[in-house]
């Protein structure tokens, strides 16, 4: 009997009952094996409450076989702990741990992951997390947050210092809470979902909208027309050109270089307002809808978006050839917070963290949807590591995002289909598992639905990219000046509520 | 150097002159407006409808601008009915002129008999704040940063948000107040020194928002004090933040 199921393209369902529900000690092996490849990783590994026990889900995607593995086993008792052999799987581990009370034994580092408390009921207060401490007189900690001095979102970092060096930071999230995977599964009505999957991360409105709608489409198989799939990832490039923009102006901020920010926030301003144009809100929330949609793109609206870009790229170019070959600028981005190749497949990086590394691993290539396997695309690599890296990978995504949206805007016009409205009442079938894995600016993001035996949503799990890329902003600032942390931090720009949820 | 100025030129003036003059394209989702006489079956329709329960049936149907997620669905199943128009000037100050009812076509502006009269008097050319996310999503956070862009420039008004809740005259929150933020909110309020002000922005803000009814938040700071100013929205627009605040410091 195989011990896995293996799909090689969206949209990714199966009926639960054909899942293949191995021993313990045969999942170890399987998974330590499909992970001993470097261009595989762990796009998710969670539990499900079933009957008196739990069901655990595995999910294992290959870049080169543009597979994906969905590997499960049952059980309740304590386990093994996969993280020793394989550190990526840590995150997974401890989320079960502390949603489930699974004892992963061996486990180095079994911490809260955003309850600040542990399956035992023992309660860590938010300001009472456990963190690595170094007893020393010749080293001091820095504590920064919850609350920062930007306009941004609560976490807390905490670092080891010896005088201006870092030779540690530990990052406590969770402060971001807000129950969104109990609300996404519990008895709510399909526009409820919609609307909470919108909001879940608002940076990447439009990236998690996209998930949550084609989880629920490859759910139910109903055929929807081409030209829906490539409105959507026309927004969704539309969403990565201004987040990539925005950080760019934050890139330079930080390092106080005010003619860069004042002009990439004005370019972000050009691009978010295009959204805007289309669906009336500039993040793009309401315009991805489950199975249709409200807001077609069409006529005068499509050259407006072309124009609108065209002047954007205009300006940003020339700006971000100066500001990334200006001496002071590169002084402060060359070398500095490099994550090493080795350190981005170990953790299991995705989306920009890993390409920034030399790891091409990108959704759109790999795993593509119908609007991606529709054009020709192949991913913008880096290979130094450092925030320089993260900077040009951005450069370079936001002219490759220019170019896909205005191929696509051309594939468009030959697609006159009528696009249906959304529905947010289609019965759903029994016992079945789907999921959706779609490239967010910051990288993969996969969205699963469980159903019951009466077609009902029996358990609803998120994954944003920042749950694997958060260790990489630990990585890389370690041996770095602690006055560096900001620039390290705005390059990867991770999401907290993505991570808190 | 000539590099610089040649991409200035090229950048032009980016700032709003006037921002009283700001048309947004139609598109835009502001203030709605309902019809009073919407047939029985259809408001039974967008009552069942709305995600977050912001339609209510009272002598017509009335929209909470508070809970309103701005989904716009129920403008889409009956467009006779409610319309939302682009006006975006939306902030309040008392909790009950968020509710937009039949035939109300009133333009929403805070209400000057409940300002307290300090804030004007102190803050009414110079307003710092200090921002704090307690479970917000970050598109809010990221519109407050807008405010303050080369765009909106608020700064010309003396509004400022500040790294410091020492430096500040008020704070600002975001987000449903999730349970795990409730101290730090609370601690950044108290180093605050009076007087100050506290305003809500966002639907998750003044509501809850679509998490009202998880139970991973807490609201119970905004029973112990009260809002001086609501700003609607999902997230609220840099206009409707900016334009809020100065009719509050009593600019307008």
């Amino acid at each position: 009997m195989k011990d896995t199921i293996t799909i090689s393209q969206q949209p990714y369902s199966l009926s639960l009952n054909e899942l293949p529900i191995p021993d313990y000690s045969v999942f170890c092996k399987v998974v330590t094996h499909l992970l001993s490849k470097e261009a595989a990783h762990c796009v998710n590994y969670f539990a499900v409450p079933d009957k008196d026990s739990l069901l655990f889900l595995c999910l294992i995607a290959n870049d080169e076989a543009h597979t994906i593995d969905i590997l499960a086993h049952k059980g309740g008792g304590p386990l093994a702990s996969l993280t020793p052999v394989i550190p990526a799987l840590h995150i997974f581990e401890r989320e079960i741990h502390e949603n489930y009370g699974v004892q992963f034994e061996g486990h180095p580092w079994l911490k809260p992951v955003r309850f600040a408390r542990d399956s035992n009921g023992n309660s860590y207060p938010m300001d009472d997390y456990p963190f690595y401490s170094i007893d020393s007189h010749e080293l001091h900690e820095v504590g920064v947050g919850p609350v920062h001095a930007g306009v941004i979102e609560p976490g807390h970092f905490r670092f080891l210092c010896n005088g201006e060096k870092v030779l540690h930071l530990e990052i406590q999230l969770g402060y971001q809470h807000r129950g969104v995977e109990k609300l996404m599964g519990e008895g709510r009505n399909g526009l409820q979902r919609a609307v909470c999957a919108e909001n879940i991360a608002g940076d990447t409105a439009v990236g998690h909208s996209i998930a949550h709608a084609s989880a629920l489409e490859a759910l139910t198989g109903v055929p929807l027309p081409v030209n829906l799939y490539l409105e959507r990832a026309i927004a969704l490039e539309l969403e990565r050109m201004a987040m990539h923009i925005g950080d760019t102006a934050a890139l330079c901020t930080d390092v106080a270089y005010q003619l860069g920010q004042v002009v990439n926030e004005s370019l972000r301003t050009i691009v978010i307002n295009t959204t805007q144009l289309w669906c009336g809100n500039r993040f793009g929330k309401g315009l991805i809808r489950p199975f249709g949609t409200h807001y077609p793109l069409s006529g005068e609206l499509t050259s407006r978006v072309k124009k609108n870009l065209k002047e954007a790229m205009k300006r940003f170019l020339p700006m971000s050839d100066r500001m990334l070959s200006m001496p002071s600028l590169l002084a402060r981005y060359e070398g500095i917070g490099i994550v090493t190749r080795e350190q981005v497949v170990s953790i299991g990086a995705v989306g920009m963290a890993a390409r920034m590394a030399g790891l091409n691993r990108d959704i759109r290539h790999s795993h593509p949807d119908e609007a991606y396997r529709t054009i020709h695309f192949y991913p913008a690599v880096r290979d130094s590591g450092d925030v320089m890296a993260r900077a040009l990978l951005r450069r370079m995504e936001v002219e490759a995002s220019c170019q896909l949206i205005l191929d696509m805007l051309t594939l468009l016009e030959q697609e006159k289909a009528e696009l249906p409205l959304p529905d947010y009442s289609l019965s759903l079938p029994p016992d079945s598992l789907s999921f959706s894995m779609v490239e967010g600016w910051r990288g993969e993001i996969c969205h699963t639905i469980l159903t019951d035996s009466q077609g009902k949503i029996r358990h609803y799990k998120v994954k944003d990219p920042s749950l694997h890329n958060w260790m990489a902003l630990t990585l890389a600032v370690r041996d770095q000046e602690i006055s560096d942390f900001p620039v390290c931090n705005k390059s990867f720009n991770l999401s907290y509520c993505g991570h808190d949820l | 150097m000539i590099r610089e100025l040649n991409i200035l030129r090229k950048h032009g003036r980016q700032y709003i002159k006037d921002l009283d003059k700001v048309v947004l394209p139609a598109v835009f989702r502001g203030r709605p407006e309902i019809n009073k006489d919407i047939p029985g079956q259809e408001a039974d329709k967008i009552l069942a409808l709305c995600p977050n329960r912001a339609i209510r049936r009272e002598d017509g149907l009335s929209i909470d601008l508070g809970k309103c997620v701005f989904c716009m669905e129920c403008a889409f199943a009956c467009p006779s009915g409610i319309r939302f128009t682009n006006d975006y000037r939306m902030a309040v100050n008392r909790p009950e002129q968020l509710i937009i009812k039949a035939g109300d076509s009133r333009l929403l502006r805070p209400d000057p008999q409940v300002i307290r009269p300090e804030i004007p008097r102190i803050f009414r050319r110079s307003l710092k704040l200090r921002q704090v996310s307690a479970g917000g999503d970050n598109s809010a956070e990221m519109e407050l940063s807008a405010a303050g862009n080369v765009n909106f420039d608020m700064g010309r008004f003396g509004i400022e948000f500040v790294a410091s809740p020492r430096h500040s005259d008020g704070v600002v929150v975001t987000g449903p107040i999730s349970s795990h933020m409730v101290q730090a909110l609370k601690i950044t309020w108290e180093a605050i020194p009076s007087p100050k002000i506290l305003v809500l922005a966002g639907t998750d803000a003044i509501s809850g928002g679509i998490f009202a009814e998880s139970q991973a938040i807490d609201r119970s700071f905004l029973t112990e004090n009260k809002p001086d100013l609501y700003i609607p929205g999902n997230p609220p627009h840099p206009l409707t933040f900016i334009h809020g605040l100065l009719d509050l410091m009593g600019r307008k």
